[in-house]
């Protein structure tokens, strides 16, 4: 089968300090059909290349945003990511089709742990509930919007549990790579990471 | 006479450009491209010189004396005095293993008397300080552990040719009152604790002098501006402490090696090098050819069995010693190989030694003269068994070392800094203040020598020089160097600059500051790629304040200023092939208009360009209109 092209768009503002997402961005696999664009290294001064960046969409299949989880939404660069880049009559409107059909998904890192992100816990919503409004955008850029890869509780992990998790972060992004990706049965799930550790690989 | 001296100078320069090249070419070192075209223009083969190479290298020896001062340079005083324990180990096991074992040998399996045997083994044990240093340099092992512990040793036996000189006339049974065909020591009358102690105010006096007259001297000397000047005085400087050394019976070399210590901590350090540098390598050069000269064939065809035997003996007893010294320093195999190999022949030490016992009458004539034929062929020996060790020995011992893991790096030799700043003014300094307050370490090459002595007190590395010199350039670590930020006052200056770092350090990654447009299309034509226009970026933020003032909002204004950058930047770069296309002449006055004419027509095209979509709600409108229709 055709391999699937991956664009990892990863947006942190201090990368440099973040073991979690070193230890998920080391684990990237070395694929020419894997793109992984450091979006605070491009654009410092938050001077987006539009068309640049829609090139970059138009050559992918599966679209990754990849950032930590900052009060309940994204770093600012990204925001600022979509408002430019996704743009009338390009991404959504009558004329605007390039992602039609595209996946996209969010990898996402959050300090605190899983069970708080519930109607009694102290975040009051879940990951899915809070990420809606990025559901929403996708869907009106008529792309499938697929459940995110969350990797909960970085601040008490050990070094080991960086890496494990980064491994497991490798594994997925090859299988995406590979495979033919069987979106009525990710729906079923709250997580990627979830169906993903159903998978036989 | 004047004819003389210039047909004397063709002869060596032309078999040392003709030998040292091909040399090269064959992989050989340059040592061994001199050594062989001393022994062509030798008086046994094609007879160009005739005995005046003893002479010749008498005078060359200085390139030796140049050398550790170069050496001394390197080394900041801090440094060596961290150094000492380990010059004192090791240098004195490798003179006390070799001599024992070469005086014990002689002893048992030559006719001679005991005296003669000391005094060759003395002479014997000695290594080439030339060859050594020059071989470790061409192979870029200076800085590495190997090069320190040679550097350890061959330092060592520096000092010890002054007390094995004066110990000789104890073996003596000639009472001679010309001791010495150096300089009489002026103060070899006094008694003996006299003589300490003027030796010791000597070494200090060089320390003081080096410290609080020498350094306002140089000073006062950069301030000129003169390069000759300086040039000159930093020759004086190195003469003349050897002179003084000379004086009171100490090793001229030892003397300029501490002076070079003395120095290493001067902003004058890299210029120096860079002066004397070129110097040391032609007196090198020359002392090598004299080598190679001097070797007297005649002797060895009338023996030659007793000079090989005695030359491979004497190579395979300092290997052995040198071996388990290194052994015993927990050196890896590879390395042990080729520091025994690097130190296994008898030096320049070797030469005045024999001529001095053949004075005194403890050695005759004729046997001194075969110890002299052994050691020169012992120093053409070592480039070729480096060689054997570099193509044969060397593969195997590495894949046996891959194993045992990274090595330690001692911290003796300063380490060269990831970036180097040229120009160190308003611009620089700027550049510099940032990268220091992100930690990062820089070397600092400027040429105004107050505002050097202001940045060295609020703990700058800066260094006087003037940078469009490649010997500076290298002293200063380009080699190494991760980054060159080239921010020179002068245009031309800074241009110069960067074609030599271009043309010798190609891989090096350079920065470099414009003063303007035009300076900008010279880079650009240098293939520069990463260019800071002083007037691009503060002249567009005084547009966006401007843009303020007049009522836009900041961040609109913000953002026409970004898109404005990187639209002048590639403009620049297009403008800059066009006015090429069009002339090969200098640009005029009116061509210089139809370029800014061009650049204001394209500027108009850039607004549209520059506009944001994203957030016009108009725009929005409009479009949704359209669609509407």
């Amino acid at each position: 089968m055709p391999k699937n092209k991956i664009l990892i768009l990863f947006s942190h503002p201090l990368f440099e300090k973040s073991h979690a997402n070193k230890a998920l961005v080391e684990n990237i696999p070395n694929s020419e059909n894997i793109t992984f664009h450091d979006l605070y290294e491009e654009y410092p001064d938050f001077d987006i290349d539009v068309k640049r960046e829609q090139a970059l969409l138009s050559e992918h299949d599966i679209i990754i945003w990849h950032h930590p989880m900052y009060w309940y939404s994204c770093p600012p660069l990204m925001k600022q990511w979509i408002d430019m880049v996704l743009e009338y009559n390009w991404a959504y409107g009558k004329k605007g089709k390039a992602l039609q059909d595209k996946i996209i998904f969010q990898v996402i890192t959050t300090g605190g742990d899983k069970e708080n992100y519930c109607e009694t816990g102290s975040h009051r919503y879940s990951i899915l509930e809070l990420l809606e409004p990025f559901n929403q955008t996708a869907k009106v850029c008529n792309m499938l919007y697929l459940p995110p890869f969350v990797v909960h509780g970085t601040h008490n992990m050990t070094q080991e549990d960086y890496s494990k998790n980064g491994i497991v972060y490798g594994y997925f992004l090859d299988y995406l790579e590979n495979n033919i990706i069987d979106s009525e049965g990710i729906l079923q799930y709250h997580y990627l990471n979830e169906w993903f550790a159903t998978i036989q690989v | 006479m004047e004819t003389d001296f210039l047909l004397q100078a063709i002869i060596y320069l032309a078999a040392a450009v003709i030998c040292v090249p091909i040399a090269k070419k064959l992989g050989l070192s340059s040592i061994l491209g001199y050594l062989l075209a001393g022994i062509v223009i030798g008086p046994y083969v094609l007879g160009f010189i005739g005995q005046e190479g003893q002479d010749i290298m008498h005078f060359a020896e200085f390139g030796v004396v140049m050398m550790l001062f170069l050496i001394g340079l390197e080394l900041e005083p801090r440094k060596f005095w961290k150094m000492r324990k380990f010059i004192l180990g090791i240098g004195s096991a490798q003179l006390a293993g070799t001599t024992l074992i070469l005086f014990l040998g002689f002893l048992f399996f030559m006719d001679w008397n005991w005296k003669t045997g000391l005094a060759i083994s003395l002479a014997l044990t000695l290594s080439s300080t030339a060859i050594v240093l020059q071989t470790l340099k061409e192979k870029g092992l200076l800085n590495t552990s190997l090069g320190r512990s040679s550097f350890a040793v061959l330092l060592f036996q520096d000092i010890a040719v002054i007390p094995i000189l004066a110990f000789l006339p104890l073996l003596s049974t000639v009472n001679i009152d010309v001791t010495n065909d150096g300089p009489q020591s002026l103060i070899a009358g006094f008694p003996s604790w006299l003589q300490t102690v003027i030796v010791l105010g000597i070494i200090s006096t060089i320390y003081f002098a080096g410290r609080y007259v020498l350094v306002p001297i140089l000073h006062i000397i950069a301030k000129t501006r003169l390069q000759e000047l300086f040039t000159a005085s930093a020759l004086l400087l190195v003469v003349g402490v050897s002179y003084s050394m000379q004086l009171v019976g100490l090793s001229p070399a030892l003397g300029a090696f501490m002076a070079g210590v003395v120095l290493a901590n001067s902003e004058f350090r890299h210029e120096l090098e860079g002066d004397i540098a070129p110097f040391k390598g032609l007196l090198l050069g020359l002392f090598f050819l004299g080598v190679g000269a001097s070797i007297n064939f005649q002797l060895i065809l009338n023996d030659p069995i007793f000079i090989f035997v005695f030359g491979a003996i004497l190579t395979l007893v300092k290997f052995t010693v040198l071996f388990f010294i290194s052994r015993f320093n927990k050196k890896k195999t590879d390395q042990n190989f080729l520091f025994a190999f690097g130190l296994s022949q008898a030096g320049e030490f070797g030469f005045v030694i024999m001529s001095f016992c053949m004075q005194l009458n403890i050695i005759p004539t004729i046997l001194a003269n075969q110890v002299m034929a052994v050691i020169a062929m012992s120093m053409v020996a070592t480039p070729f068994l480096l060689l054997i060790n570099e193509k044969l020995i060397y593969p195997f011992t590495r894949n046996r070392e891959r194993a045992t893991g990274p090595k330690k790096e001692n911290d003796y030799i300063d380490e060269p800094t990831p970036v180097i700043i040229a120009g160190f003014g308003h611009f620089g300094s700027t550049v510099g203040r940032l990268l220091k307050a992100n930690k990062v370490k820089l070397t600092i090459l400027d040429y105004d020598s107050e505002r050097i002595d202001l940045l060295r007190k609020m703990g700058f590395k800066v260094y006087y020089g003037d940078a469009t010199r490649l010997e500076l350039l290298k002293a200063a670590g380009c080699e190494n160097a991760k980054l060159f930020i080239a921010a020179i006052d002068n245009p031309t200056v800074n241009l110069q600059v960067i074609e030599t770092l271009k043309k010798h350090f190609p891989n090096l990654k350079i920065l470099t500051r414009a003063r303007n447009r035009n300076d900008a299309y010279e880079l650009i034509d240098h293939q520069v790629k990463h260019i800071y226009r002083e007037t691009l970026y503060s002249a567009v933020n005084m547009g966006v304040d401007a843009l303020v003032a007049l009522g836009h909002r900041k961040y609109s204004a913000t953002r026409q200023g970004q898109q404005f950058i990187k639209y002048d930047e590639i403009t620049t770069k297009k403008l800059a092939e066009k006015r090429h296309d069009k002339m090969a002449y200098m640009i005029t006055m009116k061509e210089e208009v139809d370029l800014q004419e061009q650049l204001l027509k394209t500027d108009i095209y850039s607004q549209v360009a520059a506009t944001n979509h994203s957030w016009d709600s108009e725009h929005l409108k409009n479009n949704l209109a359209d669609n509407n229709e």
